[in-house]
């Protein structure tokens, strides 16, 4: 199971992500469950709307960040994203 | 012990709110004390907004809604409504009895995260036969309702000598129901299972068939269900991490508004849990003697002080120590190193020889007239 650079990403409504004031930090919630994420994870995780496939995920990001060079650590991420559940694509 | 200023306190992350020990079913099983019936006063609504929220600003954020069985109380959903707005991440732990597809929809408005159903068998004369209620149909018929309005829907089955030969058919019967999750608990010995523990505890070659089949299941449906397999813990030789280490992650408010740092942990002696009419979370979880008195390892006997693994275990279950040992400071007699191993193996035997037997004594349902 991979990323499919031509769908569309969007979060997976069975998981809720947040942020969390105590721990600050985004948090990933699900049954009996939960994942803390570094910044640059819940900065691709944000971008997970629905609204975007890959390239602009990435062209996005690179923009907010004033960067280049990122699609290869985005599609990493992804994919672990996709495998856990947290993503999903039609 | 108590009070040490070297260790660090954490805040908690889990909430445990048991709003009612009252239930229609009687599982012989039941992890709620014994004389849960004693402790029948409940807090207001009030008292459970103001504990929500303190907890919340402390860090809690898994709220699980607990009992008993939550929907008997009728400010469930001001309460499922409370909690989202403070931000948790709310569950439902229901029999499923009496669940209603109106009261289902009722309370995913409310910001009810999801719900968790439990099932006793995969046969309807054995589920209604260990929940002391007619109840298997229904049950099904819950589990379906949670999956047709979104939520992730999570069964659990707690798994004894009575349904452990059931394994494949209980694992069929979660994937026909679309289960998202699926927690298989091989019953812990606390409560009712430890006065029912002769008749319980399954063999150990009955334990290994049936985890054989989960794990292959697993395998299996890995990409659809998640499965949680909770293990028997006394065919372990090193004991359980008890609540993640006591004080550090876990806070249980039982009925009558007492603050536990584990469910079962009223039945511990001189710990003087307070409760929450008296103090704040903040007050109990950082200063109560009770918070404080197994957190860290200070507290810690031979052979736990000289172990190496004593910070990935704390010593195991101090419940479970106090139940088996009488000595809540015991090593949890699980552990292979523990000087009353034996009382395991005891155990272990003594269920063995009833499971052989012809002539069991019944299982005590939980309800008031038994104890």
């Amino acid at each position: 199971m991979s990323i499919n650079p031509e769908e569309k990403i969007q979060f997976s409504p069975m998981h809720r992500l947040q942020w969390e004031e105590a721990q600050q930090k985004d948090v990933i919630l699900y049954p009996e469950g939960m994942v803390e994420l570094n910044q640059s994870s819940a900065e691709i995780l944000k971008m997970c709307d629905g609204s975007r496939a890959l390239d602009k995920i990435v062209s996005d990001l690179e923009e907010k960040f004033s960067t280049t060079g990122l699609k290869n650590d985005i599609i990493a991420f992804l994919d672990v994203a996709l495998k856990n559940g947290w993503i999903k694509q039609n | 012990m108590a009070g040490s200023n070297k260790i660090k306190i954490t805040p908690p992350r889990w909430l445990l709110a048991e709003l009612t020990y009252k239930c229609p079913l009687q599982c012989p099983y039941c992890s709620n004390p014994l004389d849960y019936n004693q402790h029948s006063n409940e807090i207001s609504t009030e008292d459970w907004k103001r504990v929500l929220s303190e907890a919340r600003k402390m860090g809690a954020v898994q709220l699980g809604f607990s009992g008993g069985e939550p929907l008997t109380r009728s400010d469930l959903p001001e309460l499922v409504e409370h909690a989202r707005e403070l931000g948790y991440y709310s569950n439902l732990i229901t029999s499923g009895y009496g669940l209603t597809e109106e009261k289902i929809l009722q309370l995913k408005e409310a910001g009810l995260d999801h719900i968790q159903v439990s099932i006793q068998a995969s046969s309807q004369d054995l589920n209604d036969h260990i929940a002391g209620t007619e109840s298997f149909h229904s049950k099904k018929e819950v589990a379906r309702l949670v999956k047709k309005h979104g939520y992730p829907m999570v069964l659990c089955v707690v798994i004894h000598r009575e349904n452990i030969h059931q394994m494949p058919e209980i694992l069929a019967m979660a994937e026909e129901l679309g289960a998202d999750y699926l927690e298989l608990a091989n019953t812990q010995y606390y409560g009712w299972a430890h006065a029912n523990r002769d008749l319980l505890m399954p063999t150990k070659e009955q334990y290994e068939k049936a985890e054989k089949i989960a794990q292959d299941f697993k395998e299996k449906v890995a990409d659809k269900m998640k499965i949680y397999y909770v293990i028997p813990d006394f065919h372990e030789s090193r004991p359980k991490a008890c609540m993640n280490g006591w004080g550090t992650t876990f806070l249980t408010i039982a009925p009558d508004g007492v603050a536990l740092p584990c469910h079962s942990a009223r039945e511990l002696p001189d710990l003087n849990c307070p409760n929450v009419n008296d103090y704040s979370i903040a007050e109990i979880w950082n200063e109560s003697k009770a918070f404080n008195f197994f957190r860290g390892t200070e507290w810690m006997k031979e052979p736990c002080v000289s172990c190496d693994e004593k910070d990935k275990d704390f010593g195991g279950c101090r419940c479970q120590a106090y139940l088996l040992t009488g000595d809540m400071y015991a090593t949890d007699p699980v552990c292979s190193k523990s000087p009353d191993n034996n009382v395991i193996q005891e155990a272990i035997a003594s269920a063995r020889a009833s499971a052989l037997s012809n002539d069991e004594k019944p299982l005590i349902f939980r309800n008031s007239k038994n104890y």
